[in-house]
This record gives structure tokens, C-alpha cells and sequence, in this order.
């Protein structure tokens, strides 16, 4: 049995990948954006994974006689209407973004690839099943089906994370990959390469994973890193109707919900500072992903 | 005549300098447009890249000058520059003097020159399907420039479209006047592209590549309009190809480009029969004729086009010159003149058809092509049913033989089932009927098992050699994948080595196993193509229109290389094409088909020199070759209208609504294929007369 997913040609006789050092060598100096991207959230992810050490109070401490506090020497960020430090919450809340966000986006991404690249290359009545399925995930708005999830499976805690919470994130994100991928993977199987590969007598799975997919990297990485962002926004939708992350667990949407919004036109700081850490984050993604992209691209490359 | 006054009322100032039209005095033929010492750069990221360099030509009234060259050699920039469409002043910078009568219209400001534009100088385009808007009437976009440049009402204006649809050749022109771009065929676009360029009388017309993505006989339609209007209305016509056969037919001046030079120019004659530069004598030998006696092969110019980013110094041919000396390299080309031809080469060729000439081919024995076939098919049906209802009768009932050993060549225009052909013999479609004997088995029938085993000795080779190669896999992850997954080479090392042992063979350098497609010419591309069939040790090998995408030079490298894999390998091939002239170099049996059905099938010789069905025999008059220069006067049997569809064939003969000698029989009764001999089958009840 042949196994597709075996890279036996590409190691050890032709480098598949470009060799490490000199990808990044070449990624850091061709594309500045992506290399702020990308210094952006090795820096946020390592900021929120030593946030015990960098916080100067406890993110869940109250302090009613401090509520409401503006930016000060003391709370760098000022206090939000429980008199918790800003600056300690959204260090902490980048753990939860960057878990669910991360991870979601990938988990639906991943699946809506190979479920397009499949659906447009076996054609037929499986196509068919397969994107009337998914018509109706995209009727359903996003909030209620995952809403209808989170509550019909519970909860499912592994280490402190939620892993049903992420299954109802990155399920929306699953129709929305694979409608792109599969529109991609129709120009891709119509290019005679594919069918060389068919007159080969590859198989399947074969010229599904290491003739189509890989071609779709491009729209791939877009997509991922702007679900992300995405998979954010759901995860304080979620956890301001109770059903994600509770209060008091740090997060940056769940600070921008409740009542925030009511405090904001006296002390913008409590929805100004998450905002701006849920946009930095963002642009750190796409930027990464832009380049990311390039640089998988041998097209692209200035290598001649 | 009512349009005639109309545009000379209405003419500008660049006429009002000029004395009127001399009538149909050809003694001096006015000169229309002369163009001096072009020069087009484009500025990239790094770099001036300087693509066109020091071009000037001139066309007189009532003649067609051709500007001819392989893809980047800087023809289409230069019809773009003259026609002042490159004026992006950030990307790209021209030099140089185009006069339309005298004028120089480079100095004009824009505003003027949007005025000149379609009024006296009219530009036609390679995509009729593309250069059309789908969203207004053929009559709206006919009336257009007579509104912009004329300034008539919109009655006076449906005038002149009737007018100008009738001298196109468009029938019932009243009704076509309202429908819209997708109701017409491509050739009928290209008529009304023709009526709009005519649109304000404009004294020159630049048709780039008009007829490229035409079949051969609406291709033939075309040019002859073309022609026969420059004459009649007294108009200067670039033709801007890469087709010497069609500048044999059709032009009466050429010039011939390179690496964004013109190296030589002179009459059609001159130029073809007496080729001087080194260049234009590669580029002619190159070409597969069908006027002289098949050649054994085809000389072709060794290497690539050399790219605009770095043209040679000195002559740019030097490099693949089999004549080049030290002089070449660092001497400036210069310009020599002899009986009015000009050619820039130090060492020019001197009569070069006796050479090409003495290397004919003998025609193989006809036995040896009878004798077991090794693929026979018979009875091949392909049917596509659409989901708006309806069927696509692709294929209805074919029988072929490919000769074992030899090549049989299956030829047919655009839509007359030739892909679906090799798509079903490949099971990249599953036939609707027919059996397809290979070895004994049934290729259409096999199972998976037995497919798995048929699909190593019966290859492929595609027609487009930029999408036939995984653009993220290097060539040597290319060619080495189906090696190892069929396991023909028990590990890596054996592949690595099988894999230069392919390159070897097709004659490419073995470190391009390191590049990516992307990194190649067309050319190497569909070498790897070639080695990737190869690697698998085929028997038999379906050619797509392997050569159709490449540039006259590199065909022939590519044709040579398919018959020299023939003689070392013992290959079969089924050799598909549009162009009559490669098929006729390469096969030994041809097929002709049309609408689904094979015509006519024979030996080379039976099919070329004795064609007895009415289609084959109007291909044949329809395609261009070399040598036509010689009898432009004889009016080619170009046959009449369009391909019918093949949703709704025609009853009885599927070529009895286009053929000059149908008869009521042939629209009802489907014509059985008459023996003429023991290869050559007629399929035409007239078949018997001579």
C-alpha cells in the first residue's frame, strides 16, 4: 500500500522546503512587514506566556475603592469598573486569545481545506452532499450555531482549555475555507498536471495531498490568519452570553462586552486598551501570513 | 457612395495636408505611416529592460506589410507604442518618430492623439472573444467611433454599420446589428472587430495576431477579407504574427524581428526565397512545409530566444548562429542593401534551399502500417449529456489504427472531438461506447488493476507546457514521484540516477532537476513532459498538441526530438494536431476529422497529395504554407461558413451545410467509410469520383 503522505522524493535527493536558515534569512530581509508580524507575536505570545512574571497584580484582584481608574504610574493601563489592572488582564487575556484563536482558526481552516480540495475533486453526487451541507452551516448564523454547540456538548476541559469551545469556534470557519478552497482546487484540477498525475496512476489521496493542497497554500494562510482574528471576536461573543470563557478569566473580547461599553464615554481606557491589543494582534497575523505566503511561493522567490 | 463622403468630410487635420487619394494608380502608392528608430524600454523593480530597439518600418496605401517574430522578440510593444498605447511615463519610456502622413504624431498631446486613434489609425486584437464588450450591441459598438470621431446621428450611423457588416461578409446584417457579442461565432466577432477598426475610413490598420485563436479555415475567411478590403479601400495593414506561412500567403512586405530588432526586410519574396540574415534562414528551415517534400528533419535553431533582460551584445543571434565569428560579438549590427532588401548580418546566407531541399524523406512501407496495429480502436462513442439538456455528441463512432512503431497524426479543427479522443483513451473520460484494443486488452473497459498496469505503457504528453508541471515540485521531485510510486527504481539513489538518465535523454542539463518549472522556457518544459512519460518506459504515447504552444525554432527542436525517441525507443505515437504541416512532418498515417467523425484516413502520401474528401481537401486550401508567395494571385477554395455545432450536429454528412458538392443524399445519409485502398478510407459518398 502506498502511503500518500510519504515525502520519500522530497527528502534526502531534492529539498522540498528551502533550507531553514536561509528561509528565514531571506523572509526577515525580502518582506519587513512580515518580520514585524512576525517579531509581534513571538513577542505577544511570550509576553502572555510569562504574563505571571511580567503582571504587576493579579489580573483577578478587585479593588472597588480604585474602580474606574485612569491610566496612572500605579495602573499603567488604569482599572476597569471592578478596580481590576488593565495591564495585568490583557496580558493574561493573550493567553486565551491566542489559544482559541490560534487553534481554531487552524483547526477549521485545515478541515475546510481538505473538505473543498475533496469535494472538487471526486465531483459528483459527493460534491453535491457535501457543499448542500455545507450551504446549511452557512445559513445558520455564526453566534447561534455555535451557541447550539457550546450548550448541547458542554463543557470539555483538557488543561484548562475548553476543547469544545474551540470545536464550536472553528466549526463556522469550516464552510468558509472550503467554499474557497474548492474554487481553487476546480482551476487547480483543471490543469493538465493533475491530469498527468492521474495518468501516472497516482492515487487519490496522493494527488489530494501532495498535488493540490499544497498549491492551495497561498489563500490558505490568508484565510487562516484572518480567521483568527475572527475566532477571537466569536470567543467574546460566546463568553459574553456565558457560554466561552466566564468572568472572571482575563479575555480581551469579554473585556470589550458587558459593560464596558457603558463606561466607555467616561474612561475609554477600559474598551481603547483591548481593542488595540486584539487589532495589534491582528495585523501581526495578516502581515505574517502576507509574507508567509510569498515565501512558500517559488514563483515568487528571487532566487532565478 | 454615402460612407465614403461621410468620412472624408469629416477628416481631420493630419488629411488636410495631404493631397486626396490617388484612385487606383499603384505606380506610387502613397506612404501612409512610416515609423523611425523605435525604441520602447519598460522600468521593473531593478532594472530598464530595453525591448524594443532602433525599429523602423513604413506601410503604403493599399499594402500589407507583416512584422513577424517569435513570442517576446518585441512586435506586439511595437504596435502598441505606434499606436501610442504605452504612456504609463513611470514604467515605460519611447523614443523615436512615427509619421501618419507626413505628421509626427508622437509630439501630439494626448487629447489629439485620442483623436487620431480610431479614426486614422485602427487596431485589431488577437481575442475576438475578449475584445468585444458583452454588455452592448454589435450594432452600439460598430456606431461608437462614428459618434466619437464622425460626429453622424445615430441614423446616419446605421447606415454605415449595415454598410460595413455586408463588406465583412456578415449576412442579414440588419438582425446581427442588435444582438450581442456571445450570440456570434469567434470568427463572426472577428468580422465585426474588422467593421469596427473600418468604422471611420482610417488610413492605417495594426491587426495583432488577428487570427491566432481562429481554426484554419475561418483563419483563411479572415485574411482574405483582410486582403481583399486592404486593396479595395486603399489602407495600410500591419500584420503583426508569428506565422510565416501566413506571410507567405498574405503580405507583400516583410520584416522580420528579433530580440526587439528588425534584422531583415524586404519584399515577401525576397525575404523567403532569398533570406539573407542567418536568422529569418533558421526560422525557415524550421517550419514543417507542406509545398516541398517532407523532410527527413527539420533543422532547427539550436537554443532559446534570448530574454529582453539580457540581449545579447553585438548581433543577438550570435549565440545561436551557426555562422557567427568574433566580428559578431562585438561589432554593431549594420544595415546592407540589395535590390531593396535589408538585413543586418556580416555573415548573410546565400542560396539556402538547395540545402534544405536534398533532405527528403522516403515514405515508410505501406505494409509495415497495416501490419498489427498496437492500439486499434473501434467504434469510440462519446457523449455529453449537459445538465441543461441536450447532448455534446464529442465523438459518434470512430475506428483507428496506430501503426506499431509509427505515428498516427489526428488532425481537425477546434470542437471536432480530437482532445475528447485522447481523454477517453486515457480514461480521463469514460467513452460512451467503442473498444479501444491495446496488447489485447480493452483499455476502456480495464479494470483498476489492469488500468494501473496500461497507464505505464501508454503515456501522455500535454499540449500547454505551463500547466502539465506541478509549479510547487522541482522538476527532479517531477520526474523521480512516479518512478518510486510504481516502483520502478527500488530507492532514491536509483531514481536520482534514472532521473539524469531521462534529462540525458531528452536532452536537457541534469542539474535542472534542481529548478522549478516556473525557472524553464516552453520549451524545456515540455521536455520534462516528454521525460516524464518516458520514465515510465511507455510503449505507446498520446501526443496533445505538444508542439502548438511553442515558437517555430523550439518546435522543431521538440518535433526532432519526438521522432529521434521514436527511432532509439521503438515508440508508438498518436499524435494530435491542428497544424497540417506538423502532422504531415511526423506521421505516418493521418486522420482527418470533423464534427465527431473521422473523413478521411491514409498513408501521409494518400492523404496529402491524393485527398479525395471534400474537407480534407478545403483544409488543405486553407492552410497557409511557404511558398504560397508564389501564387498569391490563385484564389484559395477557402470553404464557407461555420463550424455547425457539435450540440446539434448536421443530419447525414456532418459536412454536407459547408461542402461545395453536397447533394440531397448527403443530408440525409451518414456516408460509410469507402476502402480506397488497404490504409486509405474515404467517408463521403462521393468518394469514388475523381
Amino acid at each position: 500500500m502506498r502511503n500518500p503522505f510519504a515525502t520519500a522524493v522530497s527528502d534526502g535527493l531534492w529539498t522540498e522546503a528551502p533550507k531553514h536558515s536561509g528561509f528565514l534569512h531571506r523572509y526577515v530581509l525580502g518582506q519587513p512587514l512580515g518580520a514585524l508580524g512576525f517579531v509581534l507575536i513571538v513577542a505577544g505570545f511570550a509576553v502572555s506566556l510569562l504574563a505571571p512574571f511580567i503582571a504587576p497584580y493579579d489580573p483577578l484582584a478587585t479593588d472597588y475603592g480604585n474602580a474606574v481608574a485612569a491610566p496612572s504610574l500605579a495602573h499603567w493601563l488604569g482599572t476597569d469598573s471592578f478596580g481590576r489592572d488593565l495591564f495585568s488582564r490583557i496580558l493574561y487575556g493573550g493567553r486565551t486569545a491566542f489559544l482559541i484563536g490560534v487553534s481554531a482558526s487552524f483547526v477549521g481552516c485545515t478541515i475546510g481545506l481538505f473538505v473543498g480540495i475533496a469535494s472538487a475533486y471526486i465531483g459528483g453526487w459527493v460534491e453535491m452532499i457535501i457543499e448542500r451541507f455545507l450551504e446549511i452551516l452557512l445559513a445558520i448564523p455564526i453566534t447561534v450555531l455555535a451557541l447550539v454547540l457550546v450548550s448541547s456538548l458542554g463543557r470539555n476541559l483538557v488543561y484548562g482549555i475548553d476543547l469544545n469551545l474551540i470545536l464550536a469556534i472553528a466549526l463556522p470557519i469550516i464552510p468558509k475555507m472550503a467554499r474557497v478552497a474548492r474554487s481553487q482546487a476546480l482551476t487547480i484540477r483543471s490543469q493538465s498536471y493533475i491530469d498527468a498525475a492521474v495518468t501516472l496512476g497516482f492515487s487519490d489521496l496522493r494527488i489530494i495531498f501532495r498535488h493540490m493542497a499544497p498549491n492551495i497554500t497561498g489563500p490558505y494562510l490568508v484565510l487562516l490568519t484572518a480567521f483568527i482574528s475572527q475566532a477571537i471576536l466569536i470567543e467574546a461573543s460566546l463568553s459574553y452570553l456565558g457560554l466561552g470563557v466566564t468572568e472572571p478569566t482575563p479575555s480581551w473580547g469579554l473585556m470589550l462586552a458587558g459593560n464596558a461599553f457603558n463606561t466607555a464615554m467616561t474612561a475609554p481606557w477600559i474598551v481603547i486598551f483591548p481593542g488595540v491589543a486584539i487589532a495589534v494582534v491582528v495585523f501581526a497575523f495578516s502581515m505574517f501570513g502576507d509574507a508567509l505566503r510569498d515565501a512558500l511561493d517559488p514563483k515568487a522567490r528571487a532566487d532565478r | 457612395m454615402y460612407s465614403e463622403r461621410s468620412g472624408m468630410m469629416e477628416m481631420g487635420e493630419v488629411m488636410e495636408q495631404v493631397p486626396a487619394k490617388t484612385g487606383a494608380s499603384d505606380d506610387a502608392p502613397t506612404l501612409l505611416l512610416s515609423v523611425r528608430n523605435l525604441n520602447v524600454q519598460f522600468r521593473t523593480n531593478d532594472s530598464l529592460v530595453h525591448i524594443v530597439r532602433d525599429v523602423s518600418f513604413e506601410v503604403r496605401a493599399g499594402e500589407i506589410l507583416a512584422l513577424v517574430g517569435e513570442s517576446g522578440c518585441g512586435k506586439s510593444v511595437s504596435s502598441l507604442a505606434v499606436m501610442r498605447l504605452l504612456s504609463d511615463p513611470k514604467t515605460t519610456r519611447f523614443t523615436g518618430e512615427a509619421r501618419l502622413l507626413g505628421k509626427d504624431y508622437f509630439a501630439l498631446p494626448e487629447e489629439d492623439m485620442r483623436r487620431l486613434r480610431g479614426r486614422d489609425i485602427a487596431m485589431i486584437f488577437q481575442e475576438p472573444m475578449t475584445s468585444l464588450n458583452p454588455l452592448l450591441t454589435i450594432g452600439r459598438q460598430i456606431a461608437e467611433p462614428m459618434f466619437e470621431h464622425l460626429r453622424l446621428t445615430a441614423s446616419q450611423a446605421q447606415v454605415r454599420a449595415i454598410d460595413l457588416l455586408t463588406k465583412v461578409g456578415i449576412t442579414d446584417p440588419e438582425r446581427r446589428l442588435t444582438q450581442y457579442p456571445h450570440e456570434l461565432s469567434g470568427g463572426m466577432r472577428q468580422r465585426v472587430m474588422i467593421a469596427i477598426a473600418l468604422a471611420c475610413n482610417p488610413k492605417v490598420i495594426i491587426a495583432d495576431e488577428p487570427t491566432t485563436a481562429l481554426d484554419v479555415t475561418i483563419q483563411a475567411q479572415i485574411l482574405d477579407l483582410l486582403q481583399s478590403l486592404v486593396r479595395e479601400m486603399n489602407v495600410g495593414l500591419v500584420l503583426i504574427t508569428h506565422n510565416l506561412a501566413l506571410v507567405a500567403r498574405y503580405a507583400d512586405r516583410v520584416s522580420v524581428m528579433y530580440a526587439g530588432k528588425i534584422v531583415e526586410s524586404g519584399t515577401t519574396r525576397q525575404v523567403l526565397e532569398t533570406p539573407r540574415h542567418r536568422y529569418t534562414e533558421g526560422l525557415l528551415a524550421a517550419v514543417p512545409r507542406l509545398d516541398v517534400p517532407r523532410m527527413a528533419r527539420l533543422q532547427s535553431i539550436p537554443g532559446q530566444p534570448p530574454s529582453p533582460r539580457n540581449f545579447p551584445r553585438g548581433c543577438a543571434f550570435h549565440p545561436r548562429c551557426p555562422a557567427a565569428s568574433e566580428a559578431c560579438r562585438s561589432q554593431p549590427e549594420l544595415s546592407a542593401t540589395d535590390k531593396g532588401q535589408r538585413y543586418a548580418c556580416i555573415h548573410p546566407a546565400t542560396a539556402w534551399l538547395a540545402t534544405t531541399q536534398t533532405n527528403t524523406a522516403s515514405d515508410p512501407a505501406n505494409d509495415r502500417l497495416v501490419r498489427a496495429p498496437v492500439l486499434q480502436v473501434r467504434g469510440l462513442t462519446k457523449d455529453f449529456h449537459l445538465k441543461r439538456g441536450g447532448t455534446v455528441r464529442a465523438i459518434q463512432g470512430i475506428d483507428l489504427d496506430v501503426p506499431e512503431g509509427g505515428t498516427l497524426g489526428l488532425v481537425g479543427e477546434s470542437g471536432c472531438g480530437k482532445t475528447t479522443v485522447a481523454r477517453t483513451l486515457l480514461h480521463l473520460q469514460a467513452a460512451s461506447a467503442g473498444t479501444a484494443t491495446f496488447r489485447g486488452s480493452n483499455i476502456l473497459s480495464a479494470g483498476k488493476s489492469e488500468l494501473l498496469k496500461l497507464r505505464q505503457k501508454i503515456q501522455v504528453v500535454y499540449q500547454d507546457p505551463f500547466t502539465s508541471l506541478n509549479p510547487r515540485h522541482r522538476i527532479g521531485q517531477t520526474l523521480a514521484e512516479p518512478l518510486l510510486v510504481h516502483g520502478l527504481c527500488v530507492d532514491k539513489r536509483a531514481a536520482r540516477a534514472r532521473v539524469e538518465e531521462l534529462l540525458d535523454l531528452v536532452g536537457l542539463p541534469r542539474d535542472i532537476a534542481e529548478r522549478y518549472p516556473h525557472q524553464m522556457s516552453g520549451g524545456q518544459r515540455q521536455r520534462v513532459g516528454i521525460a516524464r512519460a518516458l520514465g515510465m518506459k511507455p510503449e505507446l504515447i498520446i501526443c496533445d498538441e505538444p508542439v502548438s504552444a511553442l515558437d517555430v525554432s523550439i518546435q522543431a527542436q521538440i518535433m526532432n526530438l519526438f521522432a529521434d525517441l521514436q527511432n532509439k525507443l521503438g515508440l508508438s505515437y498518436l499524435f494530435i494536431a491542428h497544424d497540417l504541416a506538423v502532422v504531415r512532418h511526423i506521421s505516418d498515417v493521418v486522420a482527418v476529422m470533423y464534427l465527431g467523425r473521422v473523413m478521411e484516413i491514409g498513408t501521409r502520401a494518400e492523404l496529402f497529395e491524393r485527398p479525395r474528401h471534400p474537407y480534407t481537401r478545403a483544409l488543405l486550401a486553407a492552410v497557409p504554407s511557404l511558398g504560397d508567395e508564389n501564387r498569391k494571385s490563385q484564389a484559395h477554395a477557402v470553404v464557407k461558413g461555420d463550424l455547425p455545432s457539435p450540440l446539434n450536429p448536421p443530419a447525414g454528412c456532418v459536412f454536407h451545410t459547408r461542402c461545395p458538392i453536397a447533394t440531397d443524399a448527403c443530408r440525409s445519409t451518414i456516408p460509410p467509410a469507402v476502402a480506397l485502398s488497404q490504409t486509405h478510407r474515404v467517408a463521403c459518398i462521393k468518394a469514388e469520383c475523381p
